[in-house]
Order: C-alpha cells, then sequence, then structure tokens
C-alpha cells in the first residue's frame, strides 16, 4: 500500500501525487485576522464559526486553527472553539490543523478531535530532546506533523541552512521517532518579499528552491507554507497582494510545494491577472531586476483596492419564507432565521402558527433525510439547534399572547420529559419539549441518560401532570418498561407518554401498557404530543381517553398474540406438558339448569339491541374510532353522527315490523378432558362418551410461566364433573327480502345498512344469550352485573370461542357442532365450506372455568397436525388444507 | 501458535453475544450482588460484567458454549467495565478487578479447550466498549461546545481497564462498538502509554459501529474517515460490529478491504431488532449473509454481536472453514 498522507475530519483526504494543492484555511488565527481575533476576544463564538464556515464554502481542504495571542487564554480558546467546530459538521467535513507555538495548546487541541489533524508546529528550536518528545506524543496522539525549519540558531532564511535543518529534522523523525514519513510536512519559511531589504530579494527564490530539494530527496514528505507572509508589504492592497499569492504559489506548486495555508476565498485565478501586474509581480518573486521592488510598488499605489471575493451562493434567499425556513433547518443555518421568523409570524398571525406550521414542515424534511440516510445525527442536531433558535424568538410573542388570552394566571399543568438510561438520543424529545411549551405546558426536562430512579423521583419532587419518556435504541425499549414497572411499585397514576424512533404503538401495548395501570400512550411524533397530553391532562377527559387506550391496547395485545410468530416450536408432547395448570381438586363445578338442547325462536329484538357493540359498526364504514368517542370526532364525528341515527331509525323500523327474525340454540353436555379432546357424554353416569371435540395446542416456545393454551385445558380431566356448553344463533333470517326491497330501490346505502345491522344483531344476539347462560340456564355466574362497555371488555367469567376464530382456527368442528345442535331446525345450515347460512349467524363453545381465556393459537408443528388428524380420522394433507394459516411449515 | 500467524491461514471465528446469552438465566437483583455486594446501596441488576465476579459459573459455561460451537476467540465479559460505565452503579472500586476476574475466568477456560485440541488454539480477547460518554459530540443541543467527558477522564479510564485485562490474561485487546472515533483515539492513547509502562504489547484490535443509513458512525465519520483515524496504532485488525445486521454492513467492509493495512473484521448482530428490540434471525439466514462476504474475501474475522447464540456461530464457523482469509495489501506490522 502507498505511502499518501491521509487525513480526515468527518470525511477523509488522501494526498496522492495526483491530488490538486491543498488548501489549508487560515482566517480562523487570531494572528493573521484582525476580525477573528476581535470576535475571539469578546467571545462571539458562534460568529467566529462563521469565518470558519465560510473557509470551507470557500474550498478549503483543511482548516488552521490559532488562537496565539498575550492577551488570550489560548489553551481555552482553542478548546472551546475546536469543540463547537465539531458541531457543525459542515466545518467538521474537514480535518483540522493545530496551529501554535506553545505545546501545552496544541497538545489540548489534539485531545479534541476525532478525526486525524495536523500539528503545526514542532521544530528543533529548543533541541532534540524536546523534537523527539513532541513528535512522539504527536504519533500518539494520531496526527499528521508541520515541522518548521528552525533550529537552535535560528529560522532559516536561506537555501541551505533550509534543507539542511529539514534533512536533520527528517532522519530524527523517521530513524528515531519512527514517524510515518508521510505524514511529515516541513514549512521552509515564506517570507516577504518586496521590502526594500537587500538580503530579502532571494526569500521567494529559495524557498522555491528549498520546496524542490525536499521533495527530492526527503522521500514521501510534504511541503507546505503560509502564503500571505509573502506580500506582507503590501497590507491594504488587496489586489496587488492576490496577485501575489496566486503567481507565489503558481511557481510554489511547480517546485512542489503540494499544500499551503491560504485564504481560499481570496485566491485569484493566475490566468486572470492583469499582464501588467503579473510581470512586476514576477520580477519581484524570481527577483529577475535590481528594480523590481520599486516598480511594484509604483504599481501598487495606481491600483489601490479591494480584492475579489467569491460570492457564497444565496440563491435560496429568494424563495418563500416557508422554502427558506425548511432550508436553514435542513443545512443548519442560523443566520437568518430570526428574519425568517418574524416574517413568518406575520404572515402566519400567530407565533403558534409558525411552529406548527413552516418549522414543523422542515423538521419533517429533516426527519424524512435523516431516515433516508441523506443527512446524519450531527447535522440533525443542527437543525434541531437552529429550530430552537426560531422558537426562542417567537417566546415573547408566545408570552404577549397568553397575557392576552388570561391563560398566563392559569397554572400550567407541568410535563416531565427524559430520554431514558443507556440512551443518549433526544432530538426527538427536544423537539416534543418545544412543541409543548409552546402549547403552554410547563417542561421539566432531565435530559438524556435518566436512571429510573431519577424520572420517579423528579416526577414526585416537581409533582408533573406526565411523564414523557423518549429513546432511539433498541435497549430503550426495555428500560422504559423498567421505569413503567417503577412507576407502578411507586403507585403513581400519572400518565405516562412513549415516543421515539425505536417504540412502537404494538411495543407499547404488549410490553409498557400491562405494568402500568395509569395510562400510558405511544405518542407517533411531535405533533401528536398536544392533543394526547391535553386529553390526558384535563380530569374531564382524562378517564374516558385513558379507557379508550386501554381498551384499544387491550385488542392489540389479543391481535399480536394471535398473530405471533416465534420462530421457535416446541415438540407437542413438551407443549402439553406445559399445558394450563388448574387446580381441579379446588374448582366448583356448576351443574347446568338442563343437559341437551334448548331453542329459542323469535327472541325479542329489543332485547337484543341493547347488546350492540357499535364500535365494528363504523369499521364496516371505513370510519376509525371507537364508540361512542367517535359520534364527537372532530374529524369523522359530523358522518358517524348521521350513521349512527340512520341505522337507529332502520333498526326502529326492523324491531317494528319484525322484518328480520333471531334464532338461536344452545347445548350442554357432561364432558371430560382426554389430552386435547373434549369427550361429551349423554348424562353423567354415562360410561361412555358419544361425541367428542378436538382442539389444538400452541406450540410456540413461551416465556417461563406461560403455559402453552388449548380449549381442552378448561375442562376437568374427571369423568362426570364438569360441562361444556355450545350455541349457534342467526338474526339473519328475513335479511333477503328486506334486501330486497332496497335493491328494487336501487338504495345501496339501506343495502349495506341491512347488512350491516343484521350482522351486528346475530354478534348481540351471542353476547345476549352468552348472558342469559352465565347467569341463568348455566347459571356459573348467578351475580354477574357488568356493563355493555365490560361485555364488550370480555370481563365475564367464561368465554365463548368460536370455530375458524384464534383459540379454535378449523372450521370444520363446525360440521361436529351443528349436528349435535341440530341447527338446521332453528334455520341454520353450514355451506361446503362450513360457512354459515344465513351469513349473519354466530356459533360457538361455551366454557365456564374462571380460568379460560381467549388466545391465538398461532402456526403448529407437523406433528401435531399428524396426531390431529389421526384424531379426526382425516387425511393429514386435509387438514393442512384447512389449517393453512396456522402451518409453521409450508406445503 | 500466535493469533497473527493464524490469520494468515484463515478465517479466525469470534464468539457471539454476551447479554443474549446471559438473558437466558433470568437473573435477579440477588445473582448480580452475590455475597460479596449484598449490602451495596445502590441496584445492580443489568450490570452484566458484575456476574464475572458474582457468577462466574454463568459466564464460563457461556464462554464454554462458544468455543464449543467452534469460536476461535471469546471476548471477556467487560463491555462496560470502566469506571465512566461504572458509575452508574456506583461500583467504581470494582473496576480493575472485575477486568481481572472476566479476563481470568476467560483464559480459563480457553486452556481447557486448548489443552484438549491442541491442534486448534483458544485465544481471550479483552472486551473495551465505548463508555456510556461521548467525547466529541454534546448531550446538550442547546451548547454545543459542552462535553460531557473529557479526554484525559477517558484516557484515565481505559488504562485501568486494560491494565485488569492484560494482567487477567487476556490475549488481546478489543475496543468494541465504537461510537464516537475521539472515545477509541483516547483508549488507544491509553493502551500505547500502558504497553510503554509495561515493556509488552497485546495485538490491539478496533471495531466500529455504523448505526444508520447514512453509512457513519454516530459521531459522524465515514468509515474511511474512521479507519484513517486510528491508523496511527499498528493495529492487529480493524472492522464493524453491531448496529445493523450482516448485509447491511457490506459497503463499510468493502471500504475497509480495500484500504485498511490490518486484518479486516465483521461482528453483525443477528439481523434487526424487531419493534420489540429482539433479534429473530435464524443462525441460517445469519450464516448465509455473513458468507456473502466471505465469498468475496473481504474479512479475516468473522463472529457475532447482538442477538447470535452458539447456534449462530456455529453455523458461521461452518461457513468460514469454507473460505480462505482476504489478503492484507501490506504485511502486518
Amino acid at each position: 500500500m502507498p505511502k499518501y498522507l491521509q487525513l480526515s475530519g468527518l470525511e477523509a483526504v488522501t494526498i496522492t501525487p495526483n491530488s490538486n494543492f491543498i488548501n489549508i484555511g487560515e482566517r480562523t488565527n487570531v494572528t493573521g485576522s484582525a476580525k477573528f481575533l476581535k470576535l475571539i476576544k469578546e467571545d462571539k463564538f458562534e460568529e467566529a464559526l462563521e469565518v470558519a464556515l465560510d473557509q470551507v464554502r470557500g474550498g478549503a481542504q483543511v482548516i488552521d486553527v490559532n488562537m496565539d495571542e498575550g492577551m488570550l487564554d489560548s489553551k481555552a480558546a482553542m478548546v472551546k472553539f475546536l469543540n463547537l467546530m465539531a458541531a457543525e459538521p459542515e466545518i467538521a467535513v474537514v480535518p483540522v490543523m493545530i496551529d501554535s507555538s506553545k505545546w501545552e495548546v496544541i497538545e489540548a487541541g489534539l485531545k479534541c478531535l476525532q478525526g486525524k489533524g495536523i500539528v503545526n508546529s514542532i521544530s528543533l528550536k529548543s533541541g532534540e530532546e524536546d523534537f523527539i518528545r513532541q513528535a512522539k506524543l504527536v504519533k500518539k496522539y494520531g496526527a499528521a506533523v508541520v515541522v518548521m525549519a528552525f533550529d537552535e540558531q535560528g529560522q532559516a532564511d536561506t537555501y541551505d541552512r533550509r534543507i539542511s535543518i529539514c534533512k536533520r529534522a527528517y532522519d530524527i523523525l523517521v530513524e528515531r521517532v519512527k514517524f510515518p514519513p508521510q505524514d511529515i510536512i516541513f514549512d521552509p519559511n515564506i517570507f516577504p518579499v518586496a521590502t526594500g531589504i537587500e538580503e530579502h530579494r532571494n526569500y521567494a527564490l529559495d524557498f522555491f528552491r528549498a520546496t524542490k530539494w525536499i521533495r527530492e530527496n526527503l522521500p514521501h514528505a510534504h511541503v507546505s507554507g503560509g502564503v500571505s507572509n509573502v506580500s506582507f508589504s503590501f497590507r491594504g492592497n488587496q489586489k496587488v497582494r492576490e496577485a501575489m499569492h496566486a503567481a507565489f504559489l503558481y511557481y510554489a506548486i511547480q517546485y512542489g510545494m503540494d499544500m499551503g495555508i491560504v485564504n481560499p476565498t481570496m485566491l485569484e485565478v493566475y490566468d486572470e491577472i492583469e499582464k501588467e501586474l503579473l510581470d512586476k509581480v514576477e520580477d519581484v518573486l524570481l527577483n529577475r531586476r535590481d528594480d523590481a521592488t520599486e516598480r511594484l510598488l509604483e504599481y501598487a499605489e495606481k491600483v489601490k483596492g479591494s480584492g475579489k471575493k467569491k460570492e457564497v451562493e444565496d440563491e435560496w434567499r429568494k424563495g418563500t419564507v416557508e422554502g427558506r425556513i425548511t432550508h436553514a433547518l435542513v443545512k443548519g443555518i442560523i443566520d437568518y432565521i430570526d428574519l425568517d421568523t418574524e416574517e413568518a409570524r406575520v404572515k402566519y398571525g400567530k407565533p403558534l402558527n409558525v411552529i406548527e406550521g413552516p418549522l414543523m414542515a422542515g423538521m419533517n424534511v429533516v426527519g424524512d433525510l435523516f431516515g433516508a440516510g441523506k443527512m446524519f445525527l450531527p447535522q440533525v442536531v443542527k437543525s434541531a439547534r437552529v429550530m430552537k433558535k426560531s422558537v426562542a424568538y417567537l417566546e415573547p410573542f408566545l408570552q404577549e399572547e397568553k397575557r392576552k388570552n388570561n391563560s398566563a394566571d392559569k397554572a400550567a399543568a407541568k410535563i416531565l420529559l427524559a430520554t431514558v438510561k443507556g440512551d443518549v438520543h433526544d432530538i426527538g424529545k427536544n423537539i416534543v419539549g418545544v412543541v409543548l411549551a409552546c402549547n403552554n405546558y410547563d417542561i421539566v426536562d432531565l435530559g438524556v441518560m435518566v436512571p429510573t430512579e431519577k424520572i420517579i423521583e423528579a416526577a414526585k419532587r416537581e409533582k408533573v401532570d406526565a411523564v414523557g419518556l423518549s429513546g432511539l435504541i433498541t435497549p430503550s425499549l426495555d428500560e422504559m418498561v423498567a421505569v413503567a414497572k417503577e412507576m407502578q411499585r411507586e403507585k403513581l397514576e400519572l400518565p405516562l407518554l412513549i415516543g421515539g424512533a425505536t417504540t412502537s404503538r404494538i411495543h407499547t401495548a404488549v410490553k409498557i401498557d400491562p405494568v402500568y395501570e395509569g395510562p400510558v400512550v405511544h405518542v407517533l411524533d411531535a405533533s401528536r404530543s398536544v392533543p394526547v397530553a391535553s386529553e390526558l391532562i384535563n380530569i374531564q377527559t382524562r378517564e374516558s381517553f385513558k379507557q379508550r387506550v386501554k381498551e384499544e391496547y387491550k385488542a392489540l395485545r389479543t391481535d399480536h398474540a394471535s398473530r405471533q410468530q416465534s420462530k421457535n416450536y416446541i415438540t407437542l408432547e413438551e407443549a402439553r406438558n406445559n399445558r394450563t395448570k388448574i387446580d381441579w381438586n379446588t374448582t366448583s363445578y356448576t351443574k347446568p339448569s338442563f343437559v341437551g338442547r334448548k331453542e329459542f325462536i323469535d327472541y325479542p329484538l329489543e332485547e337484543i339491541r341493547k347488546y350492540i357493540d357499535w364500535t365494528p359498526f363504523f369499521q364496516t364504514w371505513m370510519l376509525a374510532g371507537r364508540y361512542p368517542g367517535i359520534l364527537n370526532d372532530s374529524v369523522v364525528g359530523v358522518e358517524a353522527k348521521k350513521l349512527f341515527n340512520d341505522a337507529n331509525n332502520m333498526l326502529d323500523d326492523i324491531v317494528k315490523n319484525k322484518s328480520l327474525q333471531a334464532n338461536g340454540i344452545i347445548a350442554f353436555y357432561p364432558a371430560e378432558n382426554k389430552a386435547d379432546d373434549v369427550l361429551l357424554y349423554k348424562s353423567e353416569n354415562d360410561s361412555k362418551s358419544f361425541a367428542s371435540f378436538h382442539f389444538l395446542r400452541q406450540q410456540n416456545k413461551k416465556a417461563q410461566n406461560l403455559p402453552n393454551f388449548c380449549l381442552a385445558d378448561f375442562i376437568s380431566p374427571e369423568k362426570g364433573k364438569d360441562y361444556f356448553g355450545m350455541f349457534a344463533v342467526t338474526a339473519g333470517l328475513g335479511l333477503e327480502k328486506l334486501l330486497e326491497k332496497h335493491k328494487a330501490n336501487h338504495d345501496d346505502y339501506s343495502d349495506i345498512m341491512a347488512k350491516a345491522l343484521a350482522d351486528r344483531l346475530a354478534e348481540a344476539f351471542a353476547e345476549c344469550l352468552h348472558e342469559k347462560v352465565r347467569k341463568e340456564l348455566w347459571g356459573y355466574a348467578k351475580d354477574e352485573n357488568l356493563t355493555n362497555e365490560q361485555l364488550i371488555g370480555e370481563e365475564y367469567k367464561g368465554i365463548r370461542p368460536a370455530p375458524g376464530y384464534p383459540a379454535c382456527p378449523d372450521h370444520t368442528e363446525k360440521k361436529l357442532l351443528f349436528q349435535l345442535l341440530e341447527a338446521e331446525n332453528v334455520g341454520i345450515t353450514l355451506t361446503e365450506s362450513y360457512a354459515m347460512y344465513p351469513g349473519a349467524s354466530v356459533s360457538g363453545f361455551y366454557f365456564s372455568h374462571p380460568n379460560a381465556k381467549y388466545f391465538g393459537l398461532g402456526k403448529i408443528e407437523k406433528d401435531q397436525v399428524v396426531d390431529y388428524a389421526k384424531r379426526k380420522g382425516m387425511d393429514v394433507a386435509e387438514i393442512e388444507k384447512w389449517l393453512a394459516p396456522n402451518l409453521s411449515y409450508d406445503i | 501458535m500466535k493469533i497473527e500467524d493464524i490469520l494468515k491461514e484463515r478465517i479466525l471465528v469470534l464468539d457471539g453475544a454476551m447479554g443474549t446469552m446471559i438473558q437466558r438465566h433470568k437473573l435477579e437483583e440477588a445473582d448480580f450482588r452475590g455475597e460479596r455486594l449484598k449490602d451495596h446501596p445502590h441496584p445492580l441488576k443489568g450490570n452484566n460484567d458484575l456476574l464475572s465476579i458474582t457468577r462466574p459459573d454463568i459466564i464460563k459455561d457461556i464462554h464454554r458454549q462458544y468455543f464449543e460451537a467452534g469460536a476461535d476467540m471469546v471476548e471477556t465479559n467487560t463491555f462496560g467495565s470502566t469506571r465512566i460505565a461504572q458509575a452508574d452503579y456506583h461500583l467504581e472500586f470494582l473496576v480493575y478487578e472485575i477486568n481481572y476476574q472476566s479476563a481470568k475466568i476467560a483464559k480459563e477456560v480457553a486452556e481447557e479447550f486448548t489443552a484438549r485440541e491442541p491442534h486448534k488454539p483458544r485465544f481471550v480477547a479483552g472486551s473495551m466498549g465505548p463508555t456510556t460518554k461521548l467525547a466529541s459530540m454534546s448531550p446538550d443541543v442547546n451548547n454545543p461546545g459542552f462535553r460531557a467527558v473529557t479526554y484525559d477522564e477517558l484516557v484515565e479510564a481505559f488504562k485501568e481497564q486494560a491494565k485488569g485485562l492484560i494482567d487477567g490474561g487476556a490475549d488481546a485487546l478489543l475496543l468494541e462498538t465504537i461510537t464516537d472515533t475521539l472515545n477509541v483515539k483516547a483508549a488507544l492513547f491509553a493502551i500505547q502509554e500502558l504497553f510503554e509502562e509495561k515493556g509488552k504489547q497485546l495485538p490491539v484490535m478496533v471495531s466500529g459501529t455504523i448505526t444508520d443509513a447514512s453509512g457513519r458512525i454516530l459521531s459522524g465519520q465515514t468509515a474511511e474517515a474512521f479507519l484513517i483515524s486510528v491508523s496511527h496504532v499498528p493495529l492487529l485488525s480493524i472492522g464493524f460490529n453491531c448496529a445493523l445486521g450482516a448485509s447491511a454492513l457490506r459497503p463499510y467492509l468493502k471500504v475497509l478491504h480495500e484500504r485498511a493495512p490490518f486484518f479486516v473484521s465483521a461482528y453483525p448482530n443477528a439481523g434487526l431488532p424487531n419493534e420489540f428490540g429482539h433479534y429473530d434471525q435464524s443462525p441460517e439466514q445469519m450464516a448465509k449473509e455473513v458468507e456473502e462476504y466471505l465469498k468475496e474475501g473481504l474479512v479475516n474475522i468473522v463472529g457475532g454481536c447482538c442477538g447470535s447464540t452458539p447456534d449462530h456461530i456455529r453455523k458461521i464457523a461452518e461457513a468460514a472453514k469454507k473460505y480462505k482469509p482476504r489478503e492484507v495489501a501490506v504485511e502486518h506490522a
């Protein structure tokens, strides 16, 4: 691998023989720039950074930083400036040259660079010992080094001294320090010319020749220098100075100089220098005539004027205010943000509208770019800073608005925000903080990597109204669960908001919500934080919002469990050994009021309609939201209300005209559990069962203490003690006739409505009958007293799973079910594919044990399929066809 | 046989995740405390590194499982064993001992295997994580010049850790999961000083982490800039671990393959975590993805990070046997 000088900032710079001349930006130097010195002295580091940025935009490939000034704490200024530069990705992209004559400043600077920079400089000025010590340290820190042509006698000002000092330094570095030769950069001293002093006439030429010698005799070493020194005697005359720099570089590069400290924004192009000026400059540099200095001075008098400054493109300033704000956020430019924010404030009327409008829009663009890998974290941090500056500008206007609205005297609700332990990401959290603060919330921000105890302690001490947790990396998910558990242990009831890139609604529902009794809400993005916070904190909405979210998460959990596709399966035998543990010795059995069948013909619809769960009804109509909240929803509320009224009008008609008929049938039999089957007996004393249902068992590997569920486990294995129930109901009788009427009128709306209502009534009938079963017909829960919401939330004792649904997905079990129920007697039949007719029908099993619960079977393995097929007396292939979605393997 | 010599001949296999294996034991606060720290006034659960002292049986068993699966080298259980990271648990006083013990028990298991299979010597890499604080980024958006930790503090912390690892018998030092190059530069500085003081050198391995789609490490450096920034030390290897799954690492390994004068390592996660933070890539899938870059000759050292298990390493070791190691352009120093 060739020995090339390699440097790095956030990006790599490799200097090969084919590389162009490397421009090292010189303006961030307190000794060379009065403006920069003033900014540093006045502690205006933010503006001083602009100088660096200007250099990078102007083409600097390395930035030279020098803080050597008598009145400055050079070390502190160096560290502060380098740390600030590191936070500006557009500057940090390039390597840094730490420029100081004080070793302690250099060393402090080296401790700030994550990339490989350049030390400028070390020399033999104080002897070999110091030189070697410093060189060793530079190597250990990992930097390249500029070596000045300087020794114990002083600075080299002749060709001979230049080359002899450089040779000596090179040999020490390469042979004794083992410094990589490609990391050595010589500075053979660029001195001013045209000073009028005779000895200075050859300075430029000597430099050129020494450069050539170094490049030819000291392998892999480089040559650099401070170019503007050469024109020192023409201070104030930019035009001449720039011409001198350009011409000097033109020759120096030909002689082998491959990098230089320059002002890249003020480089004249050699070919564009006026012929007359160029001639005179070259006469001086190359010492071509005795009167060269006088002639250049004479010329300089005539052309006094400012030099050329490259225009930094500011095309973007011409766009709309929204476009400019987005640009500033994406690029992290703070220069104009106050101006643009003011313009937006006037345009949008209210300060809050600016935040929720163009600022949020701009941050969304940033978020998208980050997600797509087109921005990286340090850039995003900068965007957040621009955002903050803008909001800070708006702050007094927000206060004013608050004052006007008299909202200031109302104590603001307090929200605690923290990025959890182990995670340092807080941009999202900060944005949420800003947005909430803008909405009159008082924010207690604990920062990043906050341990659980600190969150709890601060929540109590500050008496906050809600806690918001944020995190970006995956371990933060567990950390959030830990915080929730601790909040539960401490019996806090505060709302808990969860947000951040790795968090998800499903994770919140499955892992966090169950461990905390207080409200837990996943907040998708900052814009959602305000409505969520306000609903949770407002006493009037808090409880209903909490219940709504709890229900929603519970449904998500059930759904998730049923779809859970664990890749780890256990054998059927292992799964059977991990069955639900029920202590049958302490179970009290309830004998149903009858054994055998019982029909319900033309069940009163007035009674059934009370049990309707309206939420799925709205889903049918593609309206998202839960009943009854949906009726007042700001988006779909009006539509939902209209629909609800129409539905009830139609229901009134149906009930009045008896246009639909609800029939049902239930049956109870003594039952016994054997393996995964439920055996039925005509009476408790029968010795032989007359029928058996076959169930399936979960086979995914379970966490500790979680059983592999199978419905059969909910029936006692002791013969003659337990009972099993079954049912089939319909509310679809008469529906076809009803539909015909609407079809004839081409009334699609009423057509869909009637079907949807028949479905709802069938489900409601199943609910209604199940309640009757629990309280009277089987009677194992005589004292039950539940509201419709509680029924919908499945809070009752016992379950009624339906064949073809998650706990027992095999539709073919309906065949036996319908036979035993003799369901066709009440008007319900099965099609060839085991679908029920009429469609608005429900059938299933009743289990009474208090431990019985709904679950999803998930995927099962071949061993169970083979066993199941045998138990049912069916072909394996036939079973596989019916259970295809539940197979863990491909068929 | 030295690690360097083996690396010239074949692909070296590292172990897989430690945390994932520890999690299987469902340990409680008491396990972490042991008798020794039963009265420690702060919670210790989750401080996995501490188990090297309080439950060495578990840690040794995990090392054993990885060696059995075919790993040539296991990492010590010391990812967070610096005084900076242990400050969260108020265990600064135990840092040297954790490192020492962790190296010692890993070495015991390694020697057990080497004695049994002398043709396949087993090694121990002293794991040195990035600590919990970044040296070149501010945790405070409003104060970009602020630093939560200084270079000197890092040097001190890493030196203490490295000392424990070396004294305990580690065969190499592995600076891993690097999110901020300045942190690892401080570690390299500390190690160089320590080597000088001890008059003894160990191979040093460096492994960075690319955290997002931009292809940069957290502190913003590209793969190439990262390589350049640590190349002043004659490393045994450089590579990437963690964060992304095996396939996603490929383009960045390619950069190292083309430019690094050191051996190249890769030990990715078992895929990407799902929405619950679990890794569900199967051993077969992971090995298949890793095999892609073995085929291309991009790497010299492979293994697994978060979510990988002995089963993953077994499959990866099988795959590694089939291919020649990457050729290093410059003879290793």
